[in-house]
């Protein structure tokens, strides 16, 4: 039921999240009702009424152990089925060509594309300002960086979460299902603007795609958006943004 | 016998009038009864601050960028519009405050110091002296800390757990002194905690009563044993790291800064190495005032005396190995991840065992809902949603997802606000008559509670909904998102509960003042309980006991006991045919 809550799962291994979310979700909602339950009957039958004495009790060596153990084997089946998920997504690193890289920063995301010589660090790198294009279906490498302080890159619809911090390259990946625009909020406090700081991550079909990087990521083509602008102006910046791109996709 | 400790009393409180000013009884007081009553004022004063805080912050998050009413005269200059940095400011120093400076004095300083003593039977701490400076150091800690907001630059705003590089660059939240004064406070009042802690260990440890075996001890002070060790160790890794940080602000040096070479992660895991045990540190004794006061109004003993110590000692170890919990997607090593998966799955058990041990108790009972009972009652049912949510977090692939959203937040305060902050109204109002020698107001003290409970949860609940919906925490102004937009009406509704909720606390308010000067006399054993409290005068006196101090026979909860005729039986009554031998 809370999935009605669940923002839409686009991505490949969303769906494992949210499964084990289900599970967990199911597992301690009928111990909520278990217990609750339980305790509302004890409060209405045993509530105090005249003649009646308390039973005179210590315990229960049996239902000590009961409790014990079987809370403990359903954590313990909730981590063995929690652990191919997690290895899955954060402990291997599927092959892949597409590798960008994402260097966060007081408050936007500079999302960097190796240009046509797929090296980073060349003179025909392209770097956007809080927007990412990808193909759909494709695995995704991104190498996160922070040139401040920690961010986290989030983006709902794809259960990604991984924090960029400052001095480290963390690489991270993900592989959309579906092509659309979707939010990528910074999910770490990271000063005042964090609240706003925020991109758009566009996944199109391989053939937009191409036409995208054509236009876009080519040695001719125009000078990306790029250039880290003064902190006054940033506010401006994110505004301005997804507007301009909108034309650049038609 | 009763004439005799009449006379003594007398004695006592005669001698302490005359050795003892204003000042030395009611200020630099070494009884640790007084000190007590100061950590409970200084924890009050101190929550109203954090409570208005959150409401600011929920004023904001449900009308966005509009005057926040009342704060037009402190916010001139946007004429009550919270701005963002005023807004991470508030809710940094709501959790601050609430965490070190509400839930802290009041559960482990005004009860650890009013129950220890009192309960094992001893006529004060181990280290008066020390008590007294322990109080006086955190209250100054609270006064600097307070000192913070009048500062230019404003106070800290790099939430409570101010993680570094953020925290320890002034130039990346534009504050400057506020978040030095953050560092400064909460050193001195780790040095403040760990007199207390001290203090507790030795007492508990030496002062115990004849006959007072660990095992006969009440679950109250167990459990604030076991919080003082927890204090011992943990405090002082904070104490450490806020140090260090504050170096890392003003004198250059480079622990948290990669730019001098230093490790961001490592503030973290000093952190969190502090803050996990502080969750139970938060906690522990919560559960042990619902151990004590569910056997008392069950009218039976508590189920499991055994297993519910045994299983405070189990988190008292888990708790150390579990902090990774809060790192998962921070670029710490994923294999780690793992580990701490296992640690904190673990973890859990120990808190099911507490659960299904006080079930046990209800069961069979004969319930007296008074108001201790039913904030207790409270207290274990919010602990278990605040449990069980938790082991959404637990799961590493969940919190990839759930990490940072208001799920968090809403688990969090289930446990610290539905466990901690239930746990504190229900020893406040059991503990009150012998405290202060006066009974609370029982229509003010329904009045307070059924708003409290019904309002706590439809403000808090909805915040699973929006967490699982995605919103972040933390964030100025959740309209600024598109995937938000629909579940705004949420925020909406939160803040009009939160409101509620602020205003369900006025009858506690009046309630705990009216009964302060005007309450009924309270009797010697207004609940007929067993501990040895109840054997000492409302409010005690002085050095607690007459000449004699009292003997302990049995264990803390032998109520409805077959051996005798009324439904309890006080640990110091003499068993029956030892009784002739005791009389003197």
């Amino acid at each position: 039921m809370l999935d009605w809550w669940l923002p839409e799962n686009v991505s490949t291994y969303g769906q494992e999240i949210d499964w084990l979310f289900h599970l967990i979700y199911y597992i301690t909602g009928v111990t909520f009702v278990l217990v609750f339950v339980t305790m509302l009957v004890f409060l209405v039958m045993y509530r105090d009424r005249p003649g009646r004495r308390a039973r005179y009790t210590h315990g229960n060596t049996t239902l000590e152990i009961v409790w014990t153990v079987v809370p403990a084997l359903i954590l313990v089946i909730l981590t063995i089925l929690s652990v191919p998920a997690w290895s899955k997504i954060k402990m291997t690193m599927p092959e892949t060509d597409f590798v960008v890289q994402v260097t966060a920063k007081q408050f936007n995301w500079q999302v960097t594309y190796p240009g046509p010589d797929g090296q980073f660090g060349t003179a025909d790198d392209k770097t956007l300002l809080d927007e990412m294009h990808v193909p759909v279906n494709k695995v995704v490498r991104v190498i996160l960086k922070s040139q401040d302080v920690i961010h986290s890159f989030f983006v709902p619809q794809f259960r990604m979460k991984q924090d960029a911090v400052p001095g480290r390259e963390i690489r991270q990946w993900f592989e959309v299902v579906k092509p659309g625009r979707y939010e990528w909020p910074c999910a770490e406090l990271c000063g005042f603007g964090h609240s706003g700081m925020r991109g758009w991550i566009y996944v199109h079909t391989p053939d937009e795609y191409a036409k995208w990087a054509a236009q876009n990521l080519t040695a001719e083509a125009a000078p990306a958006v790029a250039e880290p602008k003064p902190e006054g102006a940033m506010a401006e910046t994110t505004k301005a943004q997804p507007k301009k791109e909108g034309k650049a996709k038609k | 016998m009763s004439a005799t400790r009449a006379t003594a009393h007398a004695h006592v409180e005669h001698g302490g009038h005359h050795e003892l000013g204003f000042v030395r009884t009611y200020i630099f007081s070494t009884d640790h009864k007084m000190i007590a009553r100061q950590f409970l004022f200084l924890g009050l004063f101190m929550m109203i601050l954090g409570g208005l805080l959150a409401l600011i912050v929920r004023w904001q998050l449900a009308w966005p960028e509009t005057a926040v009413p009342g704060l037009g005269g402190i916010l001139t200059e946007t004429g009550g519009i919270l701005e963002p940095s005023t807004y991470n400011m508030a809710f940094t120093m709501h959790a601050t405050i609430m965490i070190f400076f509400v839930i802290m004095p009041i559960l482990a300083g005004a009860f650890g110091n009013f129950c220890i003593p009192l309960m094992i039977g001893a006529r004060d701490m181990a280290f008066p002296f020390l008590n007294m400076l322990s109080f006086w150091v955190t209250g100054s800690a609270g006064l600097i800390m307070l000192s913070g907001f009048f500062v230019e630059g404003g106070h800290a705003a790099a939430g409570w757990t101010s993680y570094a590089p953020l925290s320890a660059v002034p130039a990346y939240t534009g504050v400057n002194w506020g978040q030095n004064i953050w560092c400064i406070s909460l050193f001195i009042m780790g040095v403040g905690s760990m007199m207390g802690s001290i203090n507790y260990i030795t007492t508990i440890i030496n002062m115990r009563a004849p006959g007072m075996k660990l095992f006969r001890m009440p679950l109250v002070v167990w459990s604030l044993f076991i919080t003082a060790i927890l204090l011992l160790l943990a405090l002082p890794v904070l104490t450490s790291g806020v140090a260090m940080l504050l170096f890392d602000r003003t004198l250059g040096t480079s622990w948290f800064r990669p730019s001098g070479g230093g490790e961001p992660l490592l503030w973290q895991h000093l952190f969190w190495y502090f803050g996990h045990p502080e969750v139970y540190i938060l906690i522990l004794p919560a559960m042990g005032i619902a151990s004590e006061i569910l056997p008392v109004f069950c009218r039976k003993p508590i189920f499991g005396y055994h297993a519910m110590a045994f299983s405070m000692i189990a988190i008292a170890f888990l708790s150390w190995i579990v902090y990774g919990h809060h790192m998962f997607v921070s670029g710490m090593s994923p294999a780690l991840g793992m580990a701490f998966t296992v640690t904190t799955m673990v973890i859990a058990v120990p808190s099911a065992i507490k659960t299904f041990n006080w079930l046990g108790t209800l069961w069979g009972a004969r319930i007296q809902f008074t108001v201790p009972m039913l904030n207790a009652l409270a207290f274990v049912s919010m602990f278990v949603i605040g449990g069980l949510s938790g082991i959404f977090m637990a799961s590493t692939p969940v919190d990839i997802y759930i990490q940072d959203t208001y799920f968090i937040v809403a688990h969090i305060h289930y446990v610290v606000f539905g466990g901690s902050i239930f746990g504190a109204f229900a020893a406040i109002y059991y503990w009150f008559p012998k405290m202060f020698g006066r009974m609370t107001n029982t229509v003010l003290g329904h009045l307070h509670f059924w708003p409290t409970f019904v309002f706590f949860n439809l403000t808090f609940f909805p915040m699973h909904i929006i967490g699982v919906g995605g919103q972040m925490r933390r964030i100025y102004n959740p309209t600024q998102y598109e995937f938000l937009q629909h579940q705004q009406h949420w925020n909406v509704f939160i803040t009009y509960s939160a409101l509620a909720l602020g205003i369900a606390q006025i009858p506690f308010v009046i309630n705990f003042f009216w009964s302060l000067f005007a309450g009924k006399k309270a009797p010697l054993n207004p609940w007929n309980a067993n501990t040895l409290e109840w054997t000492a005068q409302s409010p005690p006196p002085h050095l607690n006991w007459g000449p004699t101090l009292p003997t302990v026979y049995r264990g803390p909860y032998e109520y409805s006991s077959p051996e005798s005729k009324e439904d309890f039986l006080p640990q110091s009554t003499p068993p029956v045919g030892a009784a002739g031998a005791r009389r003197h």
